[in-house]
């Protein structure tokens, strides 16, 4: 790699992430891709309610902010209105696995051809570390003190897992942004991702294992072996469905 | 097309919207709105459009969200409890002047309520269809013929204006049949949507669609704007018809199916020597409050006549300032008022304020 340049389709503005979040890698992944595709003119984004709320200003591409959870919804309305175009959301765990989960299970069976970004960081950053859908047992967040207690909460729900069940999906994996063998990885699986909706394969999604030192109460690096130490044994990385050869 | 045609209520709405150039439709069933998603869904595909059953009210509005922003002319339909539930998108497209047409064919409530016509929804429809400091414009048909000028008219002005329109109608109209005149297609093009976030193309600067203000002084900004476009509607906007109301002692106030109800009561109170005359919103955001200060002059009372407990009856005092009184009869609950009794009430009304 001769240099390391901002991607085109990255806007110049500081972002709104706490040092050492792993977002702001995530934001650079689908950047890359859309580039490298030569696709930013014909790419609409949803950001979602969360952390990433901000992501209208970030891309360059046109943006929308939709409600909470709704981002797979608003993309469909979208997606119908301009079918040549191209459509990802980036959304949070509590956006896309509680609000949103009807919307998001919906779309992916209806095979809508849009691309979503899920960052599944254990926890909801943006309210500032409550119980999220992802949390996972014994984890504790401001609203499970006392360790999520699985007889009580429940247990966390596996994204991939459960939508590659789903016929209308042509493309699911979990990716993680913790190593850079990792981050290349997701690289890969972010233009996957985006090369299937094009090629209109049907739904595709890229989970991405994503930290939140701020709300996990560690630095970024202890984070990162936070990530690798308890999420990545729960949530395997690997692909769980691809229709797109 | 100029020939009449007999039209369910529902069904001539639908077609209304098409021949208007919506040719997004996203909606869950629900009784009773039933026929007009049913339309939608046999036509749509017929006109190169798209019909999309969504897995629920929330999911269907948010699409139509979605496909406005993308700048096409997009519309739902739903009744009274599918509504509620649309209210969270509603206040995401006003505070991100997006324009669509949400109709509510709508059904006693309050829950599962019932599925007789009802005009219960009135106050959410012009008081607060969505959190936040909002309006969308509202109207009410009462004829099928209305159900169409007024749809075609809704795409219009919430295009206009940047923001979703309402068409409130209810059971009875949805299932009537009357015969209708439908209009033709627009003449070209509609108008681009400049700010539509439909891919820049590389060739101007990002369309963001966004309702959210971390500063409060900017969002505060963003409402008295949008309120300086409410205040131009206000004036320019209402509509209502006068029926007998220029010399009237006592003026019925009613809009939608409930009104061709009071009319026919008016006319026996005419009958029997009492001046009664109706005055009937066809718009009830903006609510006519020129016409009913006006009718003040020469009226001795008011009366709001509805399908609800009475949920017009401020909107008229504010509008006279209390100057007239303003009775109140009403059947609810899916019950429609019937002649005799709205006579029986002008008559009672008629002798208390002689
Ligand atoms: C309807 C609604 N309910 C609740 C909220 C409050 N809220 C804002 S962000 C958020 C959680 C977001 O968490 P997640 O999706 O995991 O994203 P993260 O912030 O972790 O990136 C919640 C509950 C809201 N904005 N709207
Ligand atoms: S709160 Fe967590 S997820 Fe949100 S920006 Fe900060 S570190 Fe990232």
């Amino acid at each position: 790699m001769p240099s390391f340049k901002r991607p085109k389709a990255l806007a110049d503005v500081p972002t709104s992430y706490c040092p050492g979040c792993t977002h702001g890698v995530i934001h650079r992944l689908i950047a890359e891709t859309i580039d490298e595709l030569g696709i930013e003119g014909k790419t609409v984004g949803i950001a979602p309610v969360g952390c990433s709320v901000l992501a209208y200003n970030f891309f360059n591409c046109d943006m929308i902010q939709a409600p909470h959870g709704r981002a797979p919804a608003v993309a469909t309305g979208v997606k119908r209105a301009i079918p040549d175009n191209v459509l990802f959301t980036y959304q949070g765990d509590g956006d896309l696995a509680a609000i949103g989960t009807a919307e998001t299970v919906h779309a992916a069976a209806r095979g809508e051809n849009i691309t979503v970004i899920f960052v599944n960081n254990a926890i909801y950053g943006m309210t500032g570390g409550q119980m999220a859908p992802t949390s996972l047992p014994e984890q504790v967040t401001q609203t499970s003190p006392y360790g999520r207690d699985i007889k009580s909460a429940g247990f966390p729900i596996k994204v991939c897992e459960l939508l590659s069940t789903l016929d209308g999906v042509a493309y699911a994996e979990r990716v993680a942004v913790d190593s850079v063998k990792n981050i290349r990885n997701a690289k890969k699986a972010v233009k996957k991702a985006f090369e299937a909706q094009i090629a209109e394969k049907g739904f595709s999604i890229v989970e991405i294992i994503s930290s939140c030192p701020t709300n996990w109460g560690l630095t970024p690096v202890d984070a990162l072996d936070w990530l690798r130490d308890n999420m990545l044994p729960y949530y395997p990385l690997g692909i769980y469905k691809d229709k797109t050869s | 097309m100029s020939e009449r045609v007999l039209m369910k209520g529902n069904e001539a709405l639908a077609e209304a919207a098409i021949l208007a150039g919506c040719r997004h439709f996203f909606g869950y069933p629900i009784t009773p709105q039933t026929e007009l998603a049913a339309y939608m869904s046999k036509r749509l595909p017929k006109v190169g459009g798209v019909f999309l059953q969504a897995e629920s009210e929330i999911a269907a509005i948010n699409m139509v969200q979605g496909a406005a922003a993308a700048g096409v002319r997009a519309m739902t339909s739903s009744s009274s409890p599918g509504i509620s539930l649309k209210t969270e998108g509603i206040s995401y497209m006003c505070g991100s002047n997006l324009p669509c047409v949400i109709v509510n064919i709508q059904r006693g409530g309050p829950g599962l309520g019932g599925i007789q016509p009802s005009q219960a929804d009135y106050c959410q429809a012009v008081k607060a269809p969505g959190h936040g400091d909002l309006h969308i414009l509202v109207s009410a048909p009462a004829t099928v013929q209305e159900m169409v000028d007024l749809a075609g008219k809704a795409f219009d002005l919430a295009d206009k204006y940047r923001m979703p329109a309402m068409i409130l109608a209810d059971g009875m109209l949805g299932q009537m049949m009357e015969p209708v005149v439908l209009p033709g297609e627009p003449a070209g093009p509609l108008p681009k949507k400049e700010w539509a976030a439909s891919g820049h193309n590389n060739g101007r600067p990002k369309n963001i669609i966004n309702s959210l203000y971390l500063d409060p002084y900017m969002l505060e900004e963003s409402i008295k704007k949008r309120y300086e476009r409410y205040k131009i509607i206000e004036e320019n906007e209402s509509l209502h018809e006068n029926y007998l109301a220029d010399d009237a002692e006592i003026v019925l106030v009613s809009y939608g199916a409930t009104s061709r109800v009071a009319k026919a009561a008016i006319n026996m109170a005419r009958g029997k020597g009492i001046r009664a005359g109706l005055l009937r919103p066809l718009t009830l955001y903006p609510f006519p409050k020129k016409a009913v200060a006006e009718a003040a002059k020469t009226a001795k009372a008011f009366i709001s006549v509805e399908m609800s407990m009475g949920q017009m009856v401020d909107d008229i005092r504010l509008a006279c300032d209390c100057s007239v009184p303003v009775e109140f009869f009403g059947r609810t609950g899916g019950v429609i008022p019937n002649v005799d009794e709205i006579l029986g009430f002008i008559e009672k009304t008629d002798r208390r304020y002689k």
